[in-house]
């Protein structure tokens, strides 16, 4: 397949010592689990008001728009590398934190069913966060437990099962981070694929003396899309050929990659971009009642509400994407299935989509990051004043620009999208003009897309 | 990008600085448009305000239950609004466009989101938004279809 140009990071010897050091991860994770718990505490225990509490301010503000608008698109799964909430379940079943401790693994080793070896777990977790996200997003209490329910969760299922099973497959946070960071300019490969075919004791899989095997469940050898890679470099510390490297490349250069491609991820792409949407509606629209429905405040509303938000996401928009690839296949005169044409260029909504939540979250975090100063100083809003911040005034940051922003962002999704959906076109059509036309109606999709995105934050 | 390709979509370029900075004229006359604004918990009533550019806005703000504030983005007004005690602001709305009006004044749990809009109109912003993409969108498909990049194999 056509490769773009990589840089190989691990070049510098002094970054390379430190992806392999085995104290890297564990002292990240350490750090996120200090404010993780922080967040529960402060949940349970704090003040009600979620502007004045750090379990709201810091997951919901300062790490939601530091994932979605650095770490996701730069760097990928890295999050995933430094998350906490699998941490816990994971040095129980290595009995150790920072060394490597031979032997297997302690857990019942229960075998994860085979049709859940898919993300749909985590796209119907996601969408059962997302009816929620109002109630979630705003009580102290309730963020608090659904944070303590996933690092339950993850303890729990790494009881029974090896490695990080909640990771790859059940964690609601972890299906969109593992398809978008198709995109992302970071990625984990080996460096000559020969090399691991030769190479017989596969060593990133079984693991060494001194490293696991894979926790992702991953054959490095032959990985050619960072969507399940969780970055945690046990493969860099156990090959013995030095044969891994960690990628500079181009934005986007996974969603050619026609290996993996999947109707749940497919479906990942068309939930996360209705979600943006809906979410651009109902928290940063000026209705009312839309947020009253959300917030749960009369449970026939609520259940109004959540059957439209879940016929958007799962009938709505994924019929008329599936109008647009019958369109797209009638328009090139392809003979491929349109579910196949449906789950392909799904790949193309998602760089519109991640964009989509950048400029939806410019326009909540810019507005209230000045919240995180105050909160700082006065985590539990109990009138402590650890830094001298406990009183900095709430300043929104760039309300005057915020429009140019948002317009500059999704015109850059829009162009990347359609690019994209005209090279995934390509892969099926025979020549330039037939994928040409077959990209006219996903074209079509995805700036009326793009429209519904302006008119909301502009029109 | 070689000459060629810089040639051919030179005129997408042109018509998408047009469409972004070309001067349009204010409308109709402005007049003085006097509003009593209330906030309620989590909402403001009338949720979207609509003027024209030039057009005064008296309004007069009110809570109905709890103290709120009321913020206008890129105008800079900020003011607090206690229960009982109405207050008066007054501006020109000479910038066109959409701006959300936010409490400014901690009121409960979906504070943060407690938002208005003022849209001064003509709204040029968005539909010079929507011409550039518009143009955006055909300049790609013409790309495509004058430069088709190599293809990638399935």
């Amino acid at each position: 397949m056509n490769q773009p140009a990589r840089f190989d990071l691990t070049r510098f010897g002094w970054l390379r010592a430190l992806l392999k050091s085995r104290l890297l991860q564990p002292a990240m994770m350490l750090v996120t689990l200090f404010f993780f718990v922080l967040a529960i505490l402060t949940g349970f225990a704090g003040t009600p008001a979620g502007n004045r509490n750090f379990g709201i301010i810091f997951v919901w503000i300062v790490w939601w728009a530091l994932l979605i608008i650095v770490l996701v698109p730069f760097f990928g799964r890295l999050w995933c590398m430094v998350c906490p909430i699998p941490a816990p379940g994971e040095w129980l079943q290595r009995r150790a934190i920072v060394r490597h401790k031979p032997g297997r693994l302690r857990t019942l080793r229960w075998r994860w069913p085979s049709r859940l070896r898919n993300i749909w777990l985590q796209n119907f977790g996601f969408l059962a966060m997302a009816i929620f996200s109002t109630v979630i997003l705003t009580r102290p209490g309730v963020s608090a437990w659904v944070l303590l329910g996933m690092i339950l969760l993850g303890v729990g299922l790494s009881v029974l099962y090896e490695n990080r099973v909640f990771c790859r497959y059940v964690c609601p946070v972890g299906g969109f981070i593992g398809l978008y960071s198709l995109t992302s300019t970071l990625e984990l490969r080996v460096k000559d694929a020969q090399i691991c075919k030769d190479h017989t004791t596969k060593d990133c899989v079984a693991g060494t003396a001194c490293s696991y095997g894979c926790p992702w469940l991953i054959y490095p050898g032959n990985m050619t899309r960072s969507t399940h890679c969780g970055m945690c470099t046990e493969c860099l510390k156990s090959c013995p050929k030095d044969n891994i490297a960690l990628n500079l490349r181009p934005f986007g250069a996974d969603l050619l990659v026609a290996k993996g491609r999947s109707l749940d991820e497919a479906y990942k792409a068309l939930i996360m971009l209705a979600c943006a949407l809906l979410y651009s509606a109902v928290l940063l629209g000026p209705w009312g009642w839309l947020k009253s429905w959300a917030n749960l405040e009369s449970l026939p509303a609520w259940g109004l509400y959540a059957a439209g938000f879940l016929a958007v996401n799962l009938l709505i928009l994924p019929g008329l994407f599936w109008l647009t690839a019958a369109a797209s296949r009638a328009a090139a005169r392809l003979q491929t299935p349109v579910k196949r044409l449906f789950i392909d260029y799904a790949y193309s909504l998602v760089p519109l989509g991640l964009i989509g939540w950048i400029a939806f979250s410019f326009s909540f975090v810019f507005v209230n990051g000045s919240y995180a100063i105050a909160v700082l100083s006065d985590p539990f809003g109990w009138g402590w004043n650890l830094f001298g911040t406990r009183d900095f005034p709430w300043t929104p940051f760039l309300p005057d620009l915020m429009a140019f922003l948002q317009t500059g962002l999704l015109l850059v999704g829009l162009l990347f999208s359609i690019v994209t959906a005209y090279r995934i076109g390509r892969q099926h059509a025979a020549t330039d003009s037939q994928a040409w036309r077959g990209t006219l109606p996903v074209a079509g999709f995805l700036t009326s897309l793009t429209l519904v995105f302006l008119w909301l934050n502009l029109g | 990008m070689n000459r060629q390709k810089l040639v051919s979509l030179a005129p997408f370029v042109a018509l998408a600085l047009l469409v972004w900075f070309v001067p349009l004229p204010v409308s109709a006359a402005p007049v003085t448009h006097t509003i009593t604004l209330t906030a309620d918990q989590f909402s403001f009533d009338p949720p979207v305000l609509r003027v024209n550019q030039g057009d005064t806005v008296r309004l007069t703000l009110h809570a109905a239950d709890v103290v709120h504030g009321f913020y206008l983005d890129a105008y800079g007004l900020n003011t607090r609004i206690e229960p009982g005690l109405s207050q008066q602001i007054e501006f020109v709305a000479d910038q066109p466009g959409k701006f959300r009006y936010r409490c400014s004044v901690s009121c409960g749990g979906l504070h943060p989101f407690m938002i208005g809009e003022l849209v001064v109109n003509p709204n040029w912003p968005f539909a010079r938004a929507v011409g550039l993409t518009l143009v955006a969108a055909a300049g790609a498909l013409f790309y495509l279809w004058r430069f088709p990049p190599r293809p990638v194999p399935l």
